[in-house]
């Protein structure tokens, strides 16, 4: 369902992500895990269209998101790892908005948005505007809206951060259900060891750009001598702490571009 | 279609939420009457042409352009909080994206020509025929949809407010002044008058002065301003979703 070949992104001298290869089953769900500044988002967003590889192949569904990225866009979806609703629009005009976007049908958008605020709990809310929301519910409104329709693919670029407990239990049921009841392909990155281990059937482990290590959570525990995966990540991965690099750069392109450098 | 709607929706529901940028569409065009029309309007009355009927229709301009190019900047606001990318991924063209936030733009803009329209209205300004009402906001939509899907092209090449704030500024300032809304043309150095030749602002102020005023620059014509218009808002629309589909995340 996704085929990615020696897939390679540059920003100036920084190499972000350096010749990684993979390749993910239909209805299979598949974890990226690193440290920060792995590369794991930067992959993420050249999987869905919002940047172009330096080199490197790609295939989503057979699709070439580079070639032909309308096509592409219509295979997946994905909740992003920071906010992108609208904070000048209610959380039901946010999920209105989506359902449109995504071609899901008037009266199911109606019963599936209902359904899914009520389930994270922001119902009561609906007609208020979201600026006036904690961040912690605006993370709910994020995922339910990821979930008003239900794609081929399902990208999800570290969805627990900042969630609460009972919003992950949540996501983590509905993903399952429709990875059961649909077929549908999941692909999430995550620093945090457990989600990777409870969830996918598969992990890689990403550092400095490359994955390190690739296959189920219990034969990376095997590969790394270690009992548990966390210790097996870190056995993989070395204990020192990550520089956000990536922030860092994309600071430095974002002047680049100021001055027409693209 | 409806995608596109959703998305002009979004856009003009943003604009009647924020109760400043309300606030700024009134204020904005009063300053600029009272400024100009007690200002230079004395200094005018010697032409024997009443100056808030030549004034006008350049403020209608003005005031259109200013708001419509600045709407680029809602492509960095988006980009900054985030909601480009949900945009910038959703199951559809970007130039069809980029075509619903121009015309979300551009009705803003319109409403903005119109509003100070009633401003100069209450100033003192007459239209010559009321009939030429409509087919001035003809006009009216068209210089917006141009100068908003100029804003677009900027906001997609340019992710810093404050350049893009510098450059616009930079570009509009000289479009208004050289397009004739607040002095005639005549009067120009013939290099000036070139230049004032590919400002598209020159065809939207005559169209304008013509049907509100019946004052017209003396080889400018209503229909030749108004193809003029229609051809540069699709070549703008059409660079714009060209720009806009290469905009990364």
């Amino acid at each position: 369902m996704i085929d990615v070949e020696n897939l390679t992104k540059k920003f100036g001298d920084l190499t972000a992500v350096n010749g990684v290869t993979f390749n993910i089953g239909q209805g299979e769900i598949f974890a990226f895990l690193g440290p920060n500044g792995a590369g794991k988002t930067t992959t993420v967003k050249m999987l869905t269209t919002l940047l172009r590889p330096t080199s490197g192949k790609i295939r989503l569904n057979g699709i070439d998101p580079v070639a032909e990225p309308e096509r592409a866009r219509r295979t997946f979806g994905i909740v992003f790892q920071d906010s992108s609703v609208d904070d000048d629009l209610t959380a039901w005009e946010n999920m209105d908005l989506h359902g449109v976007l995504y071609d899901v049908p008037d009266d199911e958008r109606r019963v599936r948005g209902e359904e899914l605020l009520k389930v994270v709990d922001l119902w009561d809310r609906k007609d208020s505007q979201v600026k006036e929301f904690s961040g912690g519910m605006k993370r709910r409104l994020e995922i339910a809206r990821g979930l008003l329709h239900d794609p081929k693919i399902l990208f999800l670029d570290e969805p627990t951060s900042g969630l609460d407990p009972q919003t992950r239990n949540l996501l983590w049921d509905r993903i399952r259900q429709l990875n059961k009841s649909e077929g549908m392909t999941v692909f999430l990155t995550t620093h945090y060891i457990e989600e990777a281990d409870l969830m996918a059937q598969r992990v890689a482990i990403m550092d400095h750009g490359r994955i390190i290590a690739i296959g189920s959570p219990a034969e990376l525990k095997k590969q790394a001598h270690e009992e548990r995966l966390e210790d097996a990540f870190l056995a993989l991965t070395g204990k020192s702490i990550r520089e956000e690099e990536a922030a860092q750069s994309a600071q430095m392109r974002g002047m680049g571009r100021m001055f027409g450098r693209r | 279609m409806k995608k596109i709607y959703y998305l002009w929706l979004r856009q003009v529901k943003k604009y009647i939420r924020s109760p400043i940028r309300m606030v700024a569409f009134v204020v904005q065009p009063t300053v600029f009457l009272v400024m100009f029309g007690y200002g230079l309007g004395s200094s005018f009355a010697a032409g024997g042409i009443n100056y808030i009927d030549y004034l006008a229709p350049g403020l209608i301009g003005m005031s259109i352009i200013f708001t419509a190019t600045f709407s680029g900047l809602e492509v960095i606001w988006d980009r900054q909080f985030g909601f480009l990318k949900e945009t910038l991924v959703a199951p559809m063209s970007r130039t069809d994206v980029m075509f619903g936030r121009t015309i979300g733009a551009a009705t803003a803009s319109t409403v903005q020509g119109a509003i100070t329209f009633i401003v100069a209205y209450l100033f003192g300004f007459r239209p010559v025929s009321w009939g030429a009402v409509l087919p001035a906001f003809f006009i009216v939509f068209l210089i917006a949809l141009v100068f908003a899907a100029f804003g677009t092209i900027l906001g997609s090449l340019i992710e810093d407010m404050q350049a893009f704030q510098l450059v616009v500024n930079f570009l509009v300032l000289p479009l208004l002044f050289i397009s004739g809304a607040f002095f005639p043309l005549e009067n120009m150095p013939s290099w000036l008058e070139l230049i004032a030749r590919v400002d598209p602002l020159t065809y939207g102020v005559d169209a304008l002065r013509v049907l509100f005023a019946d004052i017209g620059h003396h080889d400018l014509t209503v229909p030749g301003d108004t193809i003029f218009l229609v051809v540069l808002a699709f070549i703008c629309i059409w660079l714009g979703g060209y720009f806009f589909e290469k905009v990364q995340a």
